[in-house]
């Protein structure tokens, strides 16, 4: 319910002033595909786009890390513990480094897809799918690839600041041709992991214990990995680096719900599209004259105190 | 029901078990003791389909455990192992449940039989009290009895059992032994690693002996229990009479003094 009422709502905002009864007017312009008006073009093209967009990278953001944090049984995982957003902001910053002409966002996708890889690979190597040996191929990973960044920072000082801009996450000046290429990504990895949603439940509490009631355990933390990879995947490639949301929202809906994971993935698809979408309206308002700051910024101011009071909260709760 | 055939397992390279062989009929109850490091919860995890063996075969009910999908051995195969794993986060009725996981369907979710089979399971090891708990709240013993629900719950023609009494109290111990024998009156096949030779001989029907990874005495249990075997099998002095109330033998250690 709060989800409509949020994409609704949000509209109203932005840094051009536009009165209610304007957005109401290029609403129904809108539906009736009347005349293309200028208030037209900024609610739909401008502000519509980017909100959905900014939905779908917060619900993929946190549902990636409700996977993460089951499946590494670790509550400190985050979408972005196994290197994966490493392997994209790599790809950004060769990209804005070398001034390539490749769009942005694909290379970003690429670039996340191929570091997924490496861990994965990595992890064979290390002798199997074990949660050690993921954790510490992600490690290897994201260690390397933050050196080739920090190189070519230092290698062309005219590029740092888009850099790293990029790397703190935005969403400015994005739009239906963002949400396009992050959906099919996006969708494939909310399948996977509904499909695998029984065996992250099992493998969540004792991989030894799913593994004697049947559960293929190399097989579905693979699965389960891919389908959590390419939502983070998906989210980093049109937004930049974005924290807080993959790693707060599962343990504020574990807190309330429960740990069953069908409901946990549904409700932190909700709640962290929500809270993204409203963080993205004060990134782009709360400074005058269209400044804007950093979505990933807001996040990490408000993130950081709500964790810490889920965190006593928790403590009471045991 | 059980047929192992030359097995050879192992962790590393060089397999532990050699050259093993073993056939367990259906319905039987069937304790495997040896000292420590002997190799009793390497054959269990094999059997388990856990270890996989460095050559030889493990066949249940005719067919290579090998080659069976992990959901098609876990509905012929129960196990409880030796280690209980620290299990938080989950309710106690969520956890026998997950006994019922080879019997979903793709996408499937827990149905009405699942449900009854669960509370029923917590039912025969007297845990229905605990359904609504949270497993990090169970002592040891509680846990225990929940996991073997578990197990039970798997509705398996076999149960694998790795020393499961060890944090049970006398009681709770007898109430377990009492349930394991009803189940295998029932037509339950069971094979259990126990440390106790006493306890093993007070319900097994066949004992085997593991030592240094060999089977040195495989036999009925009446007939195999003997103060010379066990003094040679644990390098200690054993002295053995028969029990005062069911007449089967019975184990004594002889202190030194």
């Amino acid at each position: 319910m709060a989800v409509p009422l949020s994409i609704y709502g949000a509209l109203f905002w932005g840094s051009f002033p536009l009165p209610a009864t304007a957005v109401h007017q290029a609403l129904w312009d809108m539906v009736t595909q009347n005349a293309e008006t200028q208030a037209l073009i900024i609610v739909r093209d401008i502000r519509l786009s980017r909100i959905i967009l900014a939905f779908c990278t917060g619900a993929a953001l946190a549902v990636s890390g409700a996977v993460f944090q089951g499946l590494l049984r670790n509550p400190l995982a985050d979408p972005f513990t196994l290197g994966i957003s490493s392997g994209a902001a790599c790809a950004a910053a060769v990209v804005l480094g070398l001034g390539l002409a490749c769009p942005l966002p694909l290379a970003a996708l690429v670039g996340a897809l191929l570091a997924m890889a490496l861990v994965l690979f990595l992890a064979h190597l290390a002798g199997g799918f074990s949660r050690t040996s993921l954790v510490l191929g992600g490690i290897v990973v994201s260690t390397f690839l933050g050196a080739i960044i920090a190189l070519i920072k230092a290698l062309n000082e005219e590029s740092v600041t888009s850099i790293v801009f990029w790397i703190m996450g935005s969403f400015q000046g994005r739009g239906f041709a963002h949400l396009g290429l992050m959906l099919p990504y996006l969708g494939l990895g909310l399948c996977i992991i509904l499909v695998f949603s029984r065996e992250l439940d099992l493998l969540t509490v004792d991989a030894d214990q799913a593994a004697l009631v049947g559960v293929n355990v190399g097989q579905s933390r693979v699965a389960l990995l891919l389908g959590a990879g390419l939502l983070t995947a998906a989210a980093v490639s049109v937004s930049g680096i974005i924290g807080f949301i993959g790693l707060v929202v599962p343990h504020l809906i574990r807190l309330i719900q429960g740990p069953s994971t069908r409901p946990l993935i549904f409700y932190s698809a909700l709640v962290g599209g929500t809270l993204l979408l409203w963080s993205d309206v004060l990134a782009r308002t709360i400074l005058p004259q269209g400044a804007e700051l950093p979505v990933g910024v807001v996040t990490a101011l408000f993130g950081g105190p709500v964790f810490c009071l889920i965190l006593a909260k928790k403590n009471t709760h045991d | 029901m059980i047929e192992i055939d030359d097995l050879c397992v192992g962790y590393g390279s060089q397999p532990f078990l050699r050259h093993l062989s073993l056939q367990v009929p259906q319905g039987q109850f069937l304790g495997i003791l040896g000292p420590n490091g002997s190799g009793k919860t390497t054959l269990i995890r094999a059997l388990s389909g856990t270890l996989r063996p460095h050559s030889g075969q493990i066949r249940i009910a005719g067919q290579n455990i090998q080659q069976l999908s992990a959901k098609t051995r876990a509905r012929a195969c129960a196990t409880i192992t030796q280690k209980t794993p620290r299990i938080d986060g989950i309710g106690v009725l969520a956890l026998v449940l997950m006994g019922r996981y080879p019997y979903l369907g793709w996408l499937g979710s827990y149905g009405r039989q699942d449900q009854d089979q669960a509370h029923e399971a917590l039912k025969w090891t007297q845990a229905l009290t605990l359904a609504q708990r949270s497993c990090q709240t169970l002592s040891g013993g509680e846990l225990q009895r929940v996991i073997l629900a578990k197990a039970l719950a798997q509705d398996t023609n076999l149960l694998l059992l790795d020393e499961a009494a060890s944090n049970l109290d006398l009681a709770r111990t007898m109430d377990m032994y009492n349930l394991l024998q009803a189940k295998n009156k029932a037509g339950l096949t069971i094979v259990t690693v126990a440390h106790d030779v006493n306890l093993a001989a007070l319900y097994c029907q066949r004992l085997i002996f593991l030592k240094n990874g060999s089977i040195v005495a495989d036999g009925p249990t009446r007939e195999i229990i003997t103060a010379q075997l066990l003094s040679e099998i644990y390098e200690t002095p054993v002295v053995v009479s028969a029990h005062p109330v069911t007449g089967v033998p019975q184990a004594h250690l002889v202190p030194d003094a």
